[in-house]
């Protein structure tokens, strides 16, 4: 190679001559599976589904975790306002006299419903919206985006202040809550379903599906959506925790359900933070380690299903 | 460009009149008695009740009453409080607080978002990024009434700091406390989103040949990659505005800020729903203004869209 | 300055007196043994093993290989921007007898721009979109110290564009990068990587992303450029017949080892390494000369040789608009085909070929009913598909079935690839479950492919794997006629040979008719019998594929013919 007229030909290797030779040693992959494998290495994945799981049981049975009604008056005795801990009462008693601990119980029930329920409505209106729109394009598109900006402009927890402020006192229960949540804050979601629709409707397999004879209806529907999921779970997920701290706002501004509530114990409590910080602490923390869960859980799945990031894996 | 420009105000218009209207139509448009709706449990004189009926038209049309309103709007009137005062004179006596409240707020997170979603993009991987990330999931996930009340307790009460609630004399340097608060709440989604976007720059094509241009590192990064970065980012900050708006009810109202989320908050507890109405529809205007002006930025920013080709 | 860059420099003046008297004792670019590898610790692996390469002053060095072959690492190892985690992990790397590898970033930053120049792959992503064209020229000159003070650094630039082939070079610079077509763009990042007057340029496949015709005068000008200038040139690309056209020598390259090198002559004339060997004889530009040579002795095949009086498909006087929005609130009509008609004689092959924006598969797509056309006929075995009802469309479609262009996006990524093949079976309700199973089988084997695949997914399969999943889908149905839409323009050059083989062995046995869209001339004399060159919506001519390339009638034709790279290079006895 010291001259530039030579004639260099390298010795010959077997495995250099096949041509798009067929690996079939490696395990299966799409992007489910792959997100999966993925997720599995990861310890922040597991500590975060363990949550999820803890929190999703104690919504479920409450009863499992304490005997004690939150409320009502065989359970809250003044007399006891702002007391510490004692046997049976592990957490100390609220500024009415009821008892800390069962009412952190009994409010995850209450969280998870209307959280629950609030991201369930929010996601299949916006999924609904956002995937029609992106679709049929053209006037139909226009109409709903245009209607998404309208919700997109008012801040849901404002317009849900709005909603509850009105409803009277004795209609409002967790699932008019959740349609005031979740009835407000779809337009985030019908956006990105819209984008993802937009970006796998240009894929070639779009028009093969059609050219096989497959209705452009059926071809959204079995096609295009499942690709296109992806994100709005992400954004699912995310916003499950989003709904949760909503309802908290909510119940602490005063026009969330009124019962048992975390939002409405911290209301409570601020005006003994001096005095007795601890009854502020729990549904704090009990608030924040929920959202953490799912928020987190949501933040794994966008990395563990993002394209890109797994490219470079 | 004008196109551009001119588009965008057209399409604010269908927006602002939906949501206005949408916001009319909760409270006054349901079925059922518009004044139950509006005082709940109380029951307010009969005097009140016959203002009411006057000012809001209730006795006309649906269509005809959202009209009214929506001239009410136009006209900068926006009612009187229970209490008697005019709307607009308590917004023109709070808001200054608010705004201050807001541009200190916005100032800090978008610092705290620029350096350390920057930063996490440009060290991926490391220690440090997966710390930022935690760090930027609990603040994700702590509600802001939370964080206000932590902040107030150990920043306030414990450490002495700052002081623990702001009061009506008040000037800049006391309203570090609620805006560190705001702040921080706002930041976490915002660095997030700066680290993506960074990430997506760090490996474009035009990176590589600006450094093969013989480009040092120093010119590279805020040219050709934050440069980039920076249109996510501006209508980010437009998101940023709204999620601000609810935060600062709630903090004004927990550090006692007189400011209009003060105001609202206020409202809110007392029910006082046509108040509550207006300061919504204070909040939604200025919203959509604030999203406009961030979309005219938009056009200002990407050269795609102020020359077509 | 440092140690490095001013031997650097002051070898540099050595070098220029050297290369005027034609004294040529040291090269200029001297690899020896370079490996490089990407990732850390466990998930290291190496991807160029113990590479020598000599690049002479004056001399354009081409390097050549498929995806994955290390050609680009090599380039990009040479001027010290590998992607990622990649680095030199041994080796050495000589400019002018000083080893880079071993440069400090600083010392790395003077070199690039100033000592060696880079042109990248794709004009649209290689230029940053928020800056101007002029931004980006000054910033080139200023960081270089061509130029200092605004007028001065303009004038430069000016310069830069007008050598580089842009007129009105003065205006041009305050356009932004999609004002301009990619072929102005591509002018621009040359200009930008000569701009410095470096001694090597590496150009890194710089006109794969352009039109073929604008490809030729592109390279042409590069070409003089480095010709007057004495500039070296490390030109990267996986076309054996441009390598051919454009360099003095040939490296060629597989899977991260050089395994042959030489003058290009020797290299294309006399191949001795297998995989060289394939290379040349699958390279469709070589392909096309070859072939020609052999109708030149055999004989030119006419239309009427291969015409048919009912021929399965026929195109008549084919038109369709479409509504473009332009800026503000107006609309325009825009034709994206005129008036195009041509036959297919059944078991023929048909190709339209023409260059981006000539209607091609806007054509394609009205055949294949995606699309409707705003007037004309499309006659299927004698039927006109305008008049058929819904039904009678949705048999159609099982006669006549689509292969697309992108491998990576043809295939639905969630379903299995047995469920994918076997679809069309389910939505014609064709057998039952375990025929259609039998059925999946059996195309797998008519496309060389395992039977285990059938459980796997898409993600899995390369390029060429997954067109070949596309071509099995598309038979299922027997059909009569396949419309293959730049089926293989995405697909390296062995594996596209492969693929081509396929289709004709397919065509043989199953009797089946072929629509071919292409961009590529050489491709189409490969693969097909009629052709029709078509040219912003137009038919520009058409006839046998023998007719047109001995004796093409048009301007336009004769242009793509001559654009055709390796042409400078005879092939005869090969």
């Amino acid at each position: 190679m010291s001259s530039n007229a030579t004639h260099y030909v390298a010795p010959v290797k077997a495995e250099q001559v096949v041509v798009d030779a067929v690996r079939l040693d490696e395990k299966k992959s799409n992007l489910w599976l792959d997100a999966w494998r993925d997720l599995r290495r990861r310890p922040l994945f597991w500590i975060s589904v363990v949550m999820c799981a803890i929190i999703v049981v104690v919504a479920l049975w409450p009863s499992l975790f304490t005997s004690v009604p939150p409320q009502g008056s065989g359970a809250c005795f003044l007399s006891k306002s702002n007391a510490g801990p004692e046997p049976g009462h592990p957490l100390g008693f609220t500024r009415l006299g009821c008892d800390v601990w069962s009412r952190l119980v009994h409010g995850t029930s209450v969280s998870m419903a209307v959280g629950l329920m609030a991201t369930a409505i929010g996601t299949l209106i916006g999924v609904i919206m956002g995937a029609l729109a992106a679709f049929y394009g053209g006037f139909l598109d226009s109409l709903l985006s245009r209607v998404g900006d309208i919700f997109f402009t008012i801040p849901y927890i404002v317009a849900a202040i709005v909603v509850m402020t009105v409803v009277p006192r004795d209609l409002r229960n967790e699932l008019v809550l959740a349609f005031a949540i979740g009835g407000f804050s779809w337009a985030s979601t019908a956006r990105i379903m819209r984008a993802e629709v937009l970006r796998v409707k240009q894929l070639d397999f779009v028009m093969a599906s059609v050219s096989l004879g497959l209705s452009r209806f059926k071809t959204l529907v079995v096609h295009v959506l499942p690709n296109a999921l992806a994100p709005v779970i992400v954004v699912a997920t995310i916003g499950l925790g989003s709904a949760i701290v909503a309802e908290a706002t909510l119940s602490f501004l005063g026009v969330g359900l009124g019962g048992v509530s975390w939002g409405a114990d911290i209301s409570q409590a601020q005006t003994s933070i001096r005095t007795s910080p601890m009854a502020l602490f729990w549904p704090s923390l009990a608030l924040t380690v929920t959202v953490l869960a799912f928020v987190t859980l949501g933040e794994l799945l966008r990395d563990a299903l993002d394209p890109k990031s797994r490219a470079q894996r | 460009m004008a196109t551009y420009i001119l588009r965008r105000i057209i399409q604010v218009i269908p927006v602002f009149i939906g949501a206005t209207l949408l916001i009319y139509f909760m409270v006054f448009g349901m079925p059922g008695d518009p004044i139950a709706a509006l005082f709940g449990d109380k029951q307010p004189p009969q005097a009140v009740i016959d203002q009411i009926r006057e000012r809001y038209l209730l006795d006309q049309p649906f269509i005809v009453q959202y009209l009214n309103y929506l001239a009410g709007i136009l006209r900068f009137d926006l009612g009187t409080t229970f209490t008697g005062q005019s709307v607009g004179e308590v917004l023109g006596r709070t808001f200054p607080v608010t705004l201050r409240l807001a541009v200190l707020s916005i100032l800090i997170a978008f610092v705290l978002s620029i350096v350390i979603g920057a930063t996490s993009a440009m060290l991926k991987g490391t220690v440090y990024d997966h710390f930022q990330l935690v760090v930027a999931l609990i603040f994700i996930a702590v509600p802001i009434f939370v964080l206000a009340f932590m902040a107030q307790y150990f920043l306030a009460v414990q450490l002495g700091w700052f002081k623990p609630t702001v009061g009506g004399q008040n000037n800049w340097g006391d309203l570090w406390l609620p805006a560190l608060v705001l702040g921080f709440s706002v930041y976490a989604a915002s660095m997030r989103l700066t680290r993506s976007s960074m990430i997506e720059s760090l490996g474009q094509d035009w990176v590589r040949t600006a450094y093969s241009k013989g480009l040092t590192r120093g010119r590279v990064i805020p040219v050709h990659v934050l440069r980039n970065s920076l249109i996510p980012m501006v209508t980010d900050t437009a998101t940023n505005f709204g999620i601000l708006m609810v935060g600062a009810t709630v903090t004004e109202g927990i550090f006692n800020v007189p400011g209009v989320g003060n105001a609202l908050y206020q409202a809110i507890l007392r029910h006082e729903t046509p108040t509550v109405v207006s300061f919504v529809t204070v909040f939604v205007v200025v919203y959509v203004l604030v999203n406009l002006l961030v979309d005219l930025l938009y056009g200002l920013l990407d050269p795609r869209i102020r020359y077509v080709k | 300055m440092t140690e490095i860059q001013n031997e650097v420099v002051t070898s540099r003046a050595a070098r220029r007196e050297a290369t005027k008297e034609n004294a040529v004792t040291e090269p200029l670019l001297k690899i020896r043994g370079l490996n490089v590898s990407f990732g850390t610790g466990k998930k290291a692996r190496e991807v160029l093993h113990g590479v020598d390469l000599d690049v002479y002053p004056g001399e354009t060095v081409a390097i050549v290989g498929e995806s994955g072959s290390g050609k680009s690492t090599t380039a990009a190892a040479v001027i010290d921007l590998l992607p990622g985690t990649g680095k030199v992990t041994g080796g050495t790397i000589e400019l002018d007898g000083v080893d880079i590898t071993r440069a400090s970033r600083r010392e790395m930053e003077s070199i690039r721009g100033r000592e060696i120049g880079y042109v990248p792959q794709d004009p649209m992503s290689n230029l940053n979109p928020v800056w101007s064209i002029g931004f980006q020229v000054e910033e080139a000159i200023r960081a270089n110290g061509l130029a200092s003070g605004r007028r001065e650094v303009r004038a430069r630039a000016i310069e830069v564009l007008q050598n580089a082939g842009l007129a009105d070079a003065e205006r041009r610079l305050h356009q932004f990068p999609h004002q301009f077509s990619g072929g102005m763009r591509q002018r621009a990042l040359i200009g930008i990587g000569l701009a410095a007057d470096p001694k090597l340029l590496i150009a890194d496949e710089p006109t794969s992303a352009l039109d073929v015709t604008v490809q030729r005068v592109i390279l042409d000008h590069l070409a003089s450029l480095t010709r007057d200038k004495g500039t070296s040139v490390l030109f990267i690309t996986h076309d054996l017949g441009l390598a051919a056209d454009r360099a003095d020598r040939i490296v060629v390259m597989n899977q991260g080892e050089i395994v042959e090198a030489g003058p290009s002559r020797v290299i294309l004339e006399n191949p001795q390494h297998p995989y060289t060997q394939r290379l040349v004889a699958a390279a469709p530009s070589l392909a096309s000369q070859r072939i020609q040579a052999a109708v030149e002795e055999r004989g030119v095949e006419h239309l009427e040789d291969v015409a048919d009086a009912h021929p399965v498909v026929e195109v008549r006087d084919l038109t369709k608009d479409y509504r473009i929005r332009k800026g503000g609130f107006r609309s325009e009509p825009f034709r994206a085909v005129d008036g195009v008609s041509f036959q297919i004689p059944r078991g023929k092959t048909l190709a339209l070929v023409g260059e981006s924006g000539s209607g091609k598969s806007t054509v394609a797509k009205m055949v294949l009913q995606l699309e409707t056309a705003t007037s004309g006929q499309i006659l299927i075995d004698g039927k006109d598909t305008a008049q058929m009802g819904q039904k009678d469309v949705f048999r159609l479609r099982s006669r006549m079935q689509p292969v697309f262009q992108d491998p990576y996006g043809s295939l639905d990524p969630l379903r299995s690839i047995g469920a994918l093949i076997a679809e069309p079976l389910r939505i014609h309700g064709v057998g039952d479950e375990k025929s259609r199973q039998a059925r999946v089988f059996e195309l797998l084997e008519q496309v060389s492919l395992p039977r285990e695949l059938a459980w796997r997914y898409p993600n899995e399969l390369s390029g060429g794997q997954r067109q070949r999943i596309a071509i099995a889908r598309a038979l299922a149905l027997k059909p009569a006629i396949v419309v293959l839409d730049e089926a293989v323009s995405a697909l390296d050059v062995l594996v596209q040979d492969q693929i081509l083989k396929l289709l004709a062995d397919l065509q043989g046995e199953l009797g089946l008719t072929y629509l071919f869209i292409t961009h590529d001339l050489a491709v189409v004399r490969v693969a097909a019998d009629l052709v029709c060159v078509m040219e912003k919506g137009r038919v520009v001519e058409q006839g046998t594929v023998d007719e047109i390339f001995a004796n093409p009638q048009e301007a336009y034709t004769q242009r793509l013919l001559d654009a055709i790279p390796g042409a400078s290079v005879n092939l005869a006895g090969h």
